[in-house]
């Protein structure tokens, strides 16, 4: 019963997959020395956005935001895609979680 | 170096309670020592080997690979506790009246702790992958290796710790009511590890949100606080849920109880009537 119940959530996911479209705003975000550039980005309001986070380090790197609920390891030199919305107005940190005192950033909804 | 803890701590903080949890639920059960230790060790192992492969994995499905695993483990890990619970359940007289009938059933036949192997193996996997990933960035990133060694020794002890804090609390439970009380919270758990996996499916866009941050109890229960974190491993707290993350809880606490109640139901009715109506053969 099990294995049915995991065959058909992954059924309904591939169909979700299917379904949803890539007209989504992106952004793109670089991570070099442990930096994030640019280190804010402005979304509108009720909308999802896609975020792609370009690890330039060596290093591993988690994009860790409480705010926005997201939290993805991302390799280093690789480039993690993160989902993030709708949203309502307001500002949302986010931070690499690895290199924390210096990975700072912000998104601004609007 | 406290840092370095502090992040360690809270990594091993949520698999040591749920380990903890399946301490106690298992208690009595003649093979669980053998079961839970060799899950820490598959757990640590496969923590390793996530960590060595994370950009392999990262890399699957364009990008969303990590979601898609996290995801299928806590959703396998679900399944698993729903399995050992309604196992549990339908052997529940006999354990709550006697702890040695227990460890007599599952030598019998069916052996429900291998289910929670499975499970503790994972939270480890979960946890412990992403220490393996922070501790290899610091030493990439030139921190001495004392300090790391130190660090997260610190880290693994105080979790531990809160692990053991945990077990002897429930332990304190009378054996009578202790099936029930760890079965209720084995249940919670489960419903809180679906709840988490939606939540990576809506990160990954695989899933839609219903309602991306449903509600915010972040001023009451921080995600970061000590007491959003037990909270988090207990029943996969969340101070801003999607509405996916909710129909996930709720589905998986209907579905299992529900179950566990057809499941006594027939049992009932099969035992009592034929005593009253059927005359009894021989």
């Amino acid at each position: 019963m099990q294995r049915l119940t995991t065959l058909s959530l992954l059924a309904v996911v591939a169909a979700l997959a299917a379904c949803s479209g890539n007209a989504m705003p992106e952004h793109t975000l670089v991570l070099e020395n442990h930096k994030f550039t640019p280190d804010q980005i402005t979304i509108a309001a009720g909308q999802k956005v896609r975020i792609k986070v370009e690890n330039r380090d060596d290093a591993y790197e988690e994009f860790d935001s409480d705010s926005l609920g997201r939290e993805k390891v991302i390799p280093g030199k690789t480039t993690g895609v993160v989902v993030i919305g709708p949203l309502e107005a307001g500002k949302y940190p986010f931070m690499g979680e690895y290199h924390h005192e210096t990975a700072q950033g912000l998104v601004v909804v609007q | 170096m406290l840092g370095t803890a502090l992040i360690v701590f809270r990594e091993i903080f949520e698999a040591s309670l749920v380990v903890s949890i399946v301490a106690a639920a298992t208690r009595g059960l003649s093979s669980r020592a053998r079961w839970i230790g060799g899950g820490i060790v598959a757990g640590i192992l496969g923590a390793i080997i996530v960590a060595l492969f994370a950009d392999v994995i990262a890399s699957f499905a364009s990008g969303v690979g990590q979601e898609i695993f996290n995801a299928s483990v806590l959703f396998a890990a679900a399944g698993m506790i729903a399995w050992h619970v309604l196992w549990m359940a339908s052997h529940g007289k006999a354990m709550a009246k006697e702890l040695g009938s227990v460890s007599a059933a599952v030598k019998s036949g069916a052996r429900p702790p291998s289910a929670l192997l499975f499970v503790v193996a994972i939270a480890i996997l979960r946890e412990g992958s992403e220490v393996v990933l922070f501790l290899y960035g610091l030493s990439a990133g030139g921190s001495s290796v004392s300090t790391l060694v130190t660090g997260s020794a610190l880290g693994v002890i105080a979790g531990v710790a809160a692990g053991f804090a945990l077990y002897f609390g429930l332990l304190r439970i009378p054996p009578a009511k202790m099936f029930a009380a760890t079965n209720w919270l084995l249940i919670l758990v489960a419903a809180g590890m679906a709840s988490q996996g939606a939540h990576f499916l809506i990160q990954a866009d695989l899933l839609p949100a219903l309602g991306s941050q449903l509600w915010n109890t972040s001023a009451l229960v921080a995600n970061g606080s000590m007491a959003g974190q037990t909270l988090h491993a207990l029943i996969g707290y969340d101070a801003r849920p999607a509405g996916m993350q909710i129909l996930f809880f709720v589905v998986v606490i209907v579905a299992i109880s529900l179950t566990m109640f057809l499941q006594r139901k027939p049992a009932a009715a099969a035992t009592k009537p034929k005593n009253l109506t059927s005359p009894q053969p021989g």
